[in-house]
């Protein structure tokens, strides 16, 4: 497929990965790609297979999916329930499981459940059922902030009474500064998100540098891309650099996208904190709807319990999330926590950690295994 | 924080569990039927094989493949049975509807099991105010669909429900054909050494009829793969008889036919993603829409497994037939690790290739 095929390119992949193998030496890395998409993409491809073993990648926060607590998803459910409510969401949230079931339970049970691909879908809906409340599940970080944001606009323009979003979105910068903070975080640089930074674009990732003095190299999502960015990461190394570098070049603008930025000044606000799944409460890490537009604002217009869910006792998402610990050293990775019926959310979305691993990653521990066992004898 | 940081053994104890668990036992946990039990993926196993099939079972059941092996007491022949239900939306799709997937669906599931098939009955539900004109469309389609695959619909049976207890039309088919010679396609013959066959490009189905629903706003010149496979498997069954598998990859897509083998047979089975055909449409679609081709519905590729040397033979008899132009060798089956299905991506790494899980396109078929 064309513009899709020349970043899959295995020969150009071996060549970039003889090239890593040769800067970093034998020394051991471990680079963070904080994006659940990169993620996705590492275990889709294989990619850790071709780099060499020093080179070590931890899965980072950057699922919307995976990070949202229960509480929100309690909440969620409770608008879903609401009597006349028909409840839009993207598909990846219908199996999140909130403290007594997920959307997918109470779409069975017989609540108005529909699974969109865009804001606006949802929008159309009101306009054809004017007789129920439509409201839309907004999740994801700066990437689908300003599609929501739109979506307010428009509502706003057509004075559509009858529509609401329950507004989930996500800031980055604050949760990569919880997470250079953690005592226990051992990180050499991070693979930087580039959806995001199609928005909010590089300056704001220059205090990672400048204050923790962690490189940062902004990244594409095919393979090349993120291989690419590791080199580079290395070479920033070599030359005893530590700056933001953009490999997403066709698409992030240093500056970002300023029409984005503008429709989300206009709608959206800062919460003073929210709480994420794994990682407890961050200062300025979310969205909310600003009062301008309080009218298509779910949380002013249904009564949604707020109540904070702790995380279920055996679940380790927050470790995997910050890096601490692999998926499969989770205490329930693959026997109580599967795909199919996740505990943590980290299993719940493809681009979550854990279910990178499960789908994607067991054969490369399975082979670590006969490797290990082989050692042994 | 609590640091839960295990030791080699515990974490590779985990390891083995995980692949265990794949080794075929499905469990249904659920309260209530969700859309995902009707996937063909992991939670149609978990409820057919945790409640339905532990209910009804018996020997002939018990084997679980397409369609039961019937006996007839003092002969050699034997009979293949199947039914199936179809409940696709939109009724008309690019490429077909609902009533020439029910033909061919049944068909299929006949022809991948070796049998020749003969007659098929016919049931249909439907809904109070569903326009005679699209009945009438949808039954002569399927009498083609009968005369394409040379079979006979011999009975029937129509019921109509009030308005919304149904949406238009469901059809169920079941068919019987005969076993002209012996032959065991089952899934659990795959043995190590073997090599995978694909009839054709993959996703085709599903892509198309996702495509036309309404919501999703994207166009593309995606028609569906339905058709009788019975002429080609025939080809195939003709030209040798080192067959060990024959598998039509309908719902969950070739991803979930690779592991019902890889489990049944206890095999591990390779297969090198740069093989797998898939037209750029699909494949752009599916990059759109975040959905793995590999886990997309046809109706009308199968899988085989094939002898390794008489993998080419094979190849040559599908690629003869016009159906199969682009029929290939697309991986092979190995021993271990057990019941796991692995593709070699084009990058040159590896990932596990799982069943379906959950479902993305509800009532493809």
């Amino acid at each position: 497929m064309k513009y899709i095929d020349e970043y899959r390119d295995g020969n150009v992949a071996q060549q970039l990965a003889t090239e890593i193998t040769k800067l970093s030496k034998g020394h051991s890395f471990k680079f963070m790609e904080v994006c659940g998409g990169h993620t996705h993409t590492i275990f889709k491809h294989g990619i850790e297979d071709i780099l060499p073993d020093n080179i070590e990648l931890i899965h980072g926060p950057g699922c919307p999916v995976c990070v949202l607590p229960m509480g929100r998803i309690d909440d969620a459910i409770a608008i879903a329930k609401t009597e006349g409510t028909i409840f839009t969401t993207f598909g990846d949230m219908m199996r999140v499981p909130g403290s007594e079931g997920s959307l997918l339970d109470i779409k069975a049970a017989g609540a108005d459940v529909r699974f969109i691909y865009s804001p606006l879908d949802a929008l159309k809906i009101a306009k054809q059922n004017p007789d129920r409340e439509v409201v839309f599940f907004a999740i994801g970080f700066e990437t689908t902030a300003p599609s929501t944001a739109v979506t307010l606009l428009q509502a706003q323009a057509e004075n559509i009474q009858n529509f609401s979003i329950f507004c989930n979105h996500v800031a980055v910068i604050p949760v990569i500064r919880a997470i250079l903070d953690s005592p226990d975080l051992q990180l050499e640089g991070f693979i930087g998100p580039g959806h995001v930074s199609i928005v909010i674009g590089l300056h704001v990732y220059e205090f990672i540098a400048r204050d923790y003095q962690k490189p940062v190299v902004i990244s594409g999502f095919e393979p090349l891309d993120i291989i690419q960015s590791i080199w580079m990461l290395l070479k920033q190394k070599k030359e005893g650099k530590v700056i933001v570098e953009n490999q997403y070049k066709r698409l992030v603008h240093p500056e970002g996208n300023l029409k984005s930025q503008e429709v989300m000044t206009q709608t959206l606000e800062i919460r003073p904190h929210f709480l994420w799944r794994g990682l407890g409460s961050i200062k300025h890490s979310a969205l909310k709807i600003n009062s301008d537009f309080a009218n298509w604002d779910a949380e002013e217009r249904f009564k949604v319990p707020g109540l904070q869910v702790p995380d279920p006792q055996a679940c380790q998402c927050g470790e995997v999330l910050k890096g601490v610990i692999k998926p499969w050293e989770c205490k329930v990775f693959g026997t109580a926590c599967t795909p199919e019926s996740p505990i943590g959310s980290c299993m719940v979305s493809p681009e979550g950690a854990c279910a990178a691993y499960f789908n994607y990653g067991r054969l490369s521990m399975a082979s670590q295994r006969r490797e290990l066992l082989a050692a042994e004898k | 924080m609590a640091q839960q940081f295990q030791t080699l053994d515990e974490a590779l104890e985990k390891i083995e569990k995980v692949r265990q668990a794949r080794q075929g036992k499905f469990y249904l946990k659920d309260k209530t039927i969700i859309l995902s039990h009707g996937s063909g993926g992991t939670a149609s196993h978990n409820l057919i094989e945790g409640m339905i099939g532990k209910i009804f079972s018996n020997p002939l059941l018990d084997q679980m493949d397409d369609s039961a092996i019937l006996p007839i007491n003092g002969s050699d022949a034997r009979l293949a049975f199947t039914t199936d239900s179809y409940v696709v939306s939109p009724i008309f799709f690019p490429g077909g509807n609902i009533g020439e997937l029910a033909v061919n669906g049944t068909v299929n599931d006949l022809a991948v099991s070796g049998a020749h098939p003969l007659w098929l009955s016919v049931g249909l539900i439907l809904e109070e105010g569903f326009a005679i004109a699209d009945l009438k469309q949808i039954i002569e389609s399927m009498q083609a669909a009968a005369e394409k695959a040379g079979v006979q619909i011999v009975t029937g049976d129509t019921k109509v429900v009030q308005r919304g207890s149904a949406d238009k039309i469901f059809i169920n088919t079941a068919g019987i054909g005969l076993f002209q010679f012996p032959i065991n396609l089952s899934s659990f013959n795959a043995q190590p050494g073997d090599k995978v066959l694909l009839s054709g490009p993959i996703g085709d189905h599903g892509i198309a009829v996702m495509l036309a629903r309404e919501a999703l706003e994207i166009e593309a010149d995606i028609q569906s793969d339905t058709a009788p496979l019975n002429g080609i498997i025939q080809n195939l069954l003709d030209a040798t008889k080192a067959i060990h598998c024959l598998k039509d990859a309908t719902r969950g897509g070739v991803a979930t036919v690779l592991n019902e083998i890889a489990l049944s047979s206890n095999v591990a089975i390779a297969v090198d993603e740069e093989t797998i055909p898939i037209r750029p449409e699909v494949n752009g679609a599916c990059e759109i829409l975040g959905l793995d081709p590999l886990t997309i519905a046809n109706e009308g590729r199968f899988i085989a497994i094939v002898a390794s040397e008489d993998a080419e033979t094979a190849l040559q008899a599908l690629q003869n037939n016009p159906q199969g132009s682009e029929a290939c060798i697309i991986g092979e089956v190995l021993e271990e690790p057990e019941g796991m299905v692995f593709l070699r991506t084009a990058l040159g790494g590896h990932r596990v290739l799982d069943m379906l899980v959950g479902d993305p396109l509800p009532r493809i078929c």
